[in-house]
């Protein structure tokens, strides 16, 4: 069993829910990233989604969009990235993942890339512009690698698609909240409740919520029909205010909730 | 190649093409693969589409041998397939009305869509205007610049232009902002995409409507010289002129296919467009494709002084066709296209977009280094009025540096 599905192991036997936080790497710097990543872990998180810059995010709203872009100006590059999460893993002890765009990974080479990430002690990708239709292409080497790829359903998609995505699976499955792209939003649709109940159903894998994700509100509502969050802009903008405070109050959730 | 069934059932031409979108469009781009498949099948769909290419856009275009320029030349004989007569002034109006049509077949009236140069906001707004649909287009704030007369024509016929910051404020940034847009309105809205780019089915179904102009040179030649052509010469966006204008005669193996890049200030500068000739594969607007980027797969902007150009990408096919050599692609420089926009203009009176003046360039080269007995079909199109304005300040410019020299 690898680090994801014991975490997820765990909190199902302490009866708890997940909270995943997205960070870009290279904002403020990649001689950050270790410090946060172990900040994050420090605050509560199940998980860490750590993104890679990319020119064109087609699935991001503005403030991954400008993160990204910060990013980009400080020269992070992928390699960098994974030499980070390398020194980082010698320290953080919970489920890491990758989350980037084909392209970058493409240039790099797959099976170098591949390899590299498992050296590093990355535990899954999410790939935002990689369907089930193309992902022959990337799978098999990440099976090999006994590296999970996380996929994606969305509101948009059809349950008998949800079904086929979910059983590929093994870590947990990522469903979108929102038909759009990412950023914090006051309102999700009226009908979400129904849609997060049946992804549940068809599922056999935990099902974490992401997507305009922001106040502990949401987070209440939402995870009475899943099993955790993906929080992104929120804790993206947090880090860029550097309000830390925020940030602890905000992951602090489940804590509460279970004491 | 006597057979030629390119894409696989995946909309993949070799390694290239494919559907590398968010989860939240495929939904979308399957149906819209279905009800494509449903609509080619349909006597009436086509009936209409005809009917409309006829009487609205004024096809089928003329194929003109333009005898000064051969002259001047001094080689093969060169034809014009002249898509800058059609109605809105560019081939894009072949594309715009197939997919328009398609949208209200699937209940979709709204519409979005990307532009470069503003032609194909144009040509799309234009056909919104005729069907009654709803319209908004995402524009690089560069471009909006570079075409303004363009931006009012598309308000004038009711679209909303929305200006596109990110980036390099040109093709690229509009076609991410466009997808964007998509995917939060994917429900009520179609994606108009205007060239042989993006995920399956648009690179196959955007070729398809473009074809007509190759379907229409290939007839015309063979009444008229009993023969077919020994060159198609075509300028490459994102390539669908000349993937239109190709694609009838890809098996035809005495026909070589030329297309032909924006080379900007130079292939060896860092300003150009010339994805085939200097890019490598990688992965872009759903799409595998020769792309500029750099080591670690960023995407690198492109530069050319023309408007519709200016697209780090190229089509999936082309790609393959290169690959596969079965096409040849090369580049012309900013300046050689404006100066072949200036011979055209005076030596037979035909005022070329800028895109298709680096087709002209291509064409005059090839064709000094072919016999008189041979012959070329260059796709003039679009025609050059939108770019008037921004070839007059570039040519003031030019003079006072001129000048500028000579005091020196
Ligand atoms: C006149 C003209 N020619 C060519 C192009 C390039 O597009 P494509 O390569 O898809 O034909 C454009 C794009 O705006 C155009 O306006």
């Amino acid at each position: 069993m690898n680090r994801l599905e014991q975490s997820f192991e765990l909190l199902n036997e302490n009866d708890g829910k997940a909270f995943v936080p997205y960070l870009m790497a290279g904002d403020g710097g990649l001689e950050c990233l270790v410090d946060r990543l172990l900040l994050l872990e420090k605050f509560g998180a199940t998980a860490i989604e750590v993104g890679v810059p990319f020119s064109d995010p087609v699935a991001d709203g503005p403030i991954i969009q400008n993160a990204g872009i910060r990013a980009l100006k400080s020269r992070t590059t992928l390699k960098g990235i994974i030499t980070e999460l390398a020194k980082a893993r010698e320290l953080v002890t919970i489920p890491i993942i990758l989350m980037t765009y084909l392209n970058p990974i493409y240039a790099y080479g797959i099976g170098a890339f591949v390899q590299d990430i498992q050296n590093a002690g990355v535990d899954g990708c999410i790939i935002p512009d990689l369907p089930i239709e193309e992902e022959d292409m990337l799978v098999p080497q990440l099976a090999e690698a006994q590296i999970e790829l996380i996929r994606l359903v969305t509101p948009a998609t059809p349950l008998e698609r949800i079904k086929q995505i979910a059983g590929r699976g093994k870590g947990f499955l990522y469903m979108v909240t929102v038909k759009g792209i990412t950023g914090t939003r006051n309102l999700f649709q009226h009908d979400l409740n129904q849609f997060l109940r049946a992804v549940k159903e068809l599922s056999p894998i935990p099902v974490l919520a992401g997507f305009g994700i922001s106040s502990q509100e949401q987070i209440n509502e939402l995870t009475k029909y899943c099993d955790g969050v993906v929080v992104g802009s929120r804790i993206v903008e947090l880090f860029e205010k550097n309000n830390l405070s925020e940030m602890e109050i905000l992951m602090s959730i489940f804590n509460k909730n279970h004491k | 190649m006597k057979t030629y069934t390119l894409p696989n059932e995946k909309g993949h031409f070799g390694m290239f093409g494919g559907r590398f979108v968010p989860e939240t469009l495929m939904k979308a781009i399957l149906e819209l693969e279905q009800e494509y498949e449903n609509a080619k099948k349909d006597f009436n769909f086509h009936t209409e589409k005809d009917r409309l290419l006829k009487e609205y856009v004024g096809r089928e275009t003329p194929l003109y041998l333009a005898e000064n320029l051969s002259k001047y030349a001094g080689g093969a004989n060169i034809y014009l397939k002249r898509e800058d007569l059609n109605h809105t002034g560019a081939h894009k109006i072949n594309n715009a009305i197939g997919q328009a049509l398609l949208a209200v077949r699937m209940g979709k009236r709204k519409i979005v869509a990307e532009t470069g140069a503003g032609q194909h906001g144009v040509a799309t707004a234009t056909v919104c205007a005729l069907l009654n649909l709803d319209c908004i287009i995402f524009m690089g704030e560069e471009d909006i610049k570079r075409q303004a007369l363009n931006v009012f024509r598309m308000e004038l016929l009711g679209a909303t232009v929305v200006s596109v910051s990110s980036g390099s404020a040109t093709l690229k940034d509009a076609v991410n902002e466009a997808l964007r847009y998509w995917v939060a309105n994917v429900d009520d809205t179609h994606y108009l995409l205007g060239s042989v780019m993006g995920p399956h089915p648009f690179p196959t179904m955007v070729r398809d409507f473009q074809s007509v102009i190759g379907k229409e040179t290939k007839e015309e030649f063979i009444l008229r010289n009993g023969c077919l052509p020994d060159a198609i010469v075509a300028c490459i966006g994102g390539g669908s002129n000349a993937m239109g204008i190709f694609y009838p005669f890809i098996k035809d193996k005495s026909v070589s296919l030329y297309g032909v890049e924006a080379a900007g200030q130079g292939i060896d500068t860092n300003f150009h467009a010339a994805s085939l000739t200097k890019g490598k594969p990688g992965v872009l607007h759903g799409s595998l494709m020769y792309l500029l980027q750099n080591d670690d797969g960023q995407i690198q902007e492109a530069h050319s002084i023309s408007a519709g150009l200016d697209y780090p990408g190229v089509g999936p096919e082309h790609s393959y066709l290169k690959d596969s050599s079965r096409a040849k692609y090369y580049a012309i420089t900013d300046d050689e296209a404006l100066e072949s926009f200036q011979l055209l203009s005076r030596l037979e009176g035909i005022i070329p977009a800028l895109e298709s003046a680096h087709a002209i360039a291509f064409a005059v080269k090839l064709a000094s280094e072919m016999e008189e007995t041979q012959n070329i079909v260059v796709c003039l199109s679009g025609r050059g009025d939108k770019d008037v304005d921004a070839v007059k300040t570039r040519m003031e410019k030019g003079k006072e540096n001129e000048s500028f020299g000579t005091i020196l």
